[in-house]
């Protein structure tokens, strides 16, 4: 499959009020790529999945998901994107499946093809038997795992995945970073991940560090050690940002 | 974007509305308990103390209970378009808003359909207040019922679209008394809901004026003649024109560029 740009983001700056969040930020990725976007608390992160999501918007800059301009092609654009945010957004009152057939009639999606991707979708992440529990249900682990699969339910193209695994515990953590390192292999999907754990990261992954608003690096974990001059990510990130945490 | 996505997307919200509140019995009942109360135990009270002349669309005497009914339907609708747009708060600071506002679909759709789902709600309400109202003697012609339908549409929306707008201002749940205070209960009192204007302007002339220019009144006046069979015109375009004013408003409130919404730090 050739590589296809999902997300192509240039010049693009914001400011809440006379202060700047985000300045002068460029960067593509392509599909089957997953991206890691690695920042301390303040860098700009949530800002950027707002503005790439359209909660937000920019006048200065562009954004195209998959050529689609976010601002002139929002529906487009917005068709092609799926998002898990950092904090639950499940109806914790109604069952998994109500939750995921909202999410499909959102998209436009029929009954048929809707209770088809469903069942595929929760089958992949082993949560198929339990479609008719309430989210209240679940433990963290698991609304993850049905955030993840709702996200994927319209076929995006670009996958935004905003801190997924945070406060989980460590095999629920692995699962879900294997499985979106699996889905990027053999779906060619495109993956934009903020986080801050570093461990989360693979060797092939793709690496964006943002500090106060402006990208420090980018590029593949190698040349992104390359450039900094040292030998682990890490090291990388506290060169890179001036020792804050990610 | 095809007509069956937008059909598709507008059913999953108010059928996502529908089944919380049918599911949410305590929601159910709290709302009809109040205008209940007010019926049984304030009408009651008043009835001695508050005499009626003969007012359009009534063609007699009438009970205070009888006369205070459409206003209660209203008040339904007023304190069900506030809880919605309370919900929309609560949703913000819960996340879920945010799944809404990235489907691929236009912001006023979207916002719409909300108001819809919680307008349809509150129909509901109504219905099941009136049926109880029937049995404490509170008739209206058969057909008033039929009528009464698409104003409570209206009025349903115009209020729903007013809490939207509300909402759009509001940061916080905790700020979301003040538009208690505010809000509600002004916009309550200061109508024809409990009293005509005729008495009001034997007490103040100014405060009549406020009660005859208050959007709710005019949605209270036209669900008062609907339940009698008859139009009001001025009361259906008063009320039609809140609406698309409160909509406007509440539209450019979420609008990402010029709204509210990056001030407050997120949807």
């Amino acid at each position: 499959m050739s590589l296809q740009t999902a997300l192509s983001i240039e010049n693009l700056s914001f400011s809440y009020g006379g202060k700047k969040a985000l300045d002068q930020l460029g960067f593509s990725i392509n599909s089957g790529e997953c991206t890691l976007l690695l920042g301390p608390n303040g860098a700009g992160k949530s800002t950027l999945f707002s503005l790439i999501t359209r909660l937000y918007d920019s006048h200065e800059g562009q954004i195209e998901l998959c050529g689609f301009n976010v601002k002139r092609q929002t529906r487009q654009a917005l068709a092609k994107l799926g998002v898990v945010f950092q904090q639950t957004t499940l109806d914790m009152d109604l069952s998994v499946m109500q939750n995921l057939r909202y999410h499909t009639s959102l998209h436009g999606l029929g009954r048929k093809v809707a209770l088809q991707r469903i069942q595929q979708e929760l089958e992949r992440l082993n949560m198929y038997e339990r479609r008719f529990e309430k989210i209240r249900q679940l433990n963290g682990g698991h609304r993850r795992r049905v955030e993840i699969a709702r996200a994927l339910l319209h076929k995006p193209a670009l996958l935004l995945l905003d801190e997924p695994t945070v406060g989980l515990d460590v095999p629920s953590r692995l699962a879900i970073v294997e499985y979106v390192h699996q889905l990027v292999a053999e779906e060619k999907l495109a993956v934009l991940w903020a986080s801050h754990l570093i461990d989360e990261i693979y060797p092939e992954d793709h690496l964006i560090v943002l500090h106060k608003g402006q990208i420090k690096a980018k590029g593949t974990v190698d040349e992104v050690l390359l450039n900094t001059g040292t030998t682990s990510i890490k090291d990388a990130f506290y060169s890179l940002t001036q020792g804050e945490q990610a | 974007m095809s007509f069956l996505h937008y059909w598709r997307a507008m059913w999953g919200i108010v059928g996502r509305e529908l089944w919380r509140f049918v599911t949410q019995r305590e929601r159910f009942i709290s709302a009809l308990v109040r205008p209940l109360v007010w019926l049984f135990v304030f009408a009651a009270g008043f009835r001695a103390a508050l005499g009626l002349a003969i007012t359009p669309p009534y063609e007699t005497y009438i009970l205070y209970e009888v006369y205070i009914t459409p206003g209660l339907i209203g008040m339904i609708q007023l304190f069900n378009g506030m809880q919605s747009s309370l919900s929309m708060v609560y949703d913000r600071e819960m996340g879920s808003m945010r799944i809404l506002m990235v489907c691929p679909l236009p912001r006023w759709f979207l916002l719409l359909s909300k108001l819809l789902a919680g307008t349809g709600v509150s129909i509901l309400q109504v219905y099941v207040f009136l049926a109880i109202a029937w049995f404490y003697d509170i008739h209206a012609p058969w057909q008033g019922y039929l009528w009464i339908m698409p104003t409570l549409l209206l009025s349903g929306l115009m209020l729903g679209a007013l809490g939207l707008l509300l909402s759009s201002f509001i940061k916080q749940l905790e700020n979301f008394a003040g538009v208690m205070n505010f809000v509600i209960f002004p916009m309550f009192f200061m109508s024809t809901a409990l009293y005509p204007l005729w008495k009001m302007k034997e007490s103040s002339v100014f405060l009549s004026k406020l009660a005859e220019y208050n959007p709710f009144s005019q949605a209270v006046e036209m669900i008062r003649f609907a339940l009698y069979g008859q139009f009001d015109q001025q009361a259906f375009i008063y009320t039609l024109v809140a609406f698309l004013l409160f909509m406007a408003a509440a539209i450019v409130g979420y609008n990402p560029s010029k709204g509210m919404m990056v001030k407050k730090g997120g949807a």
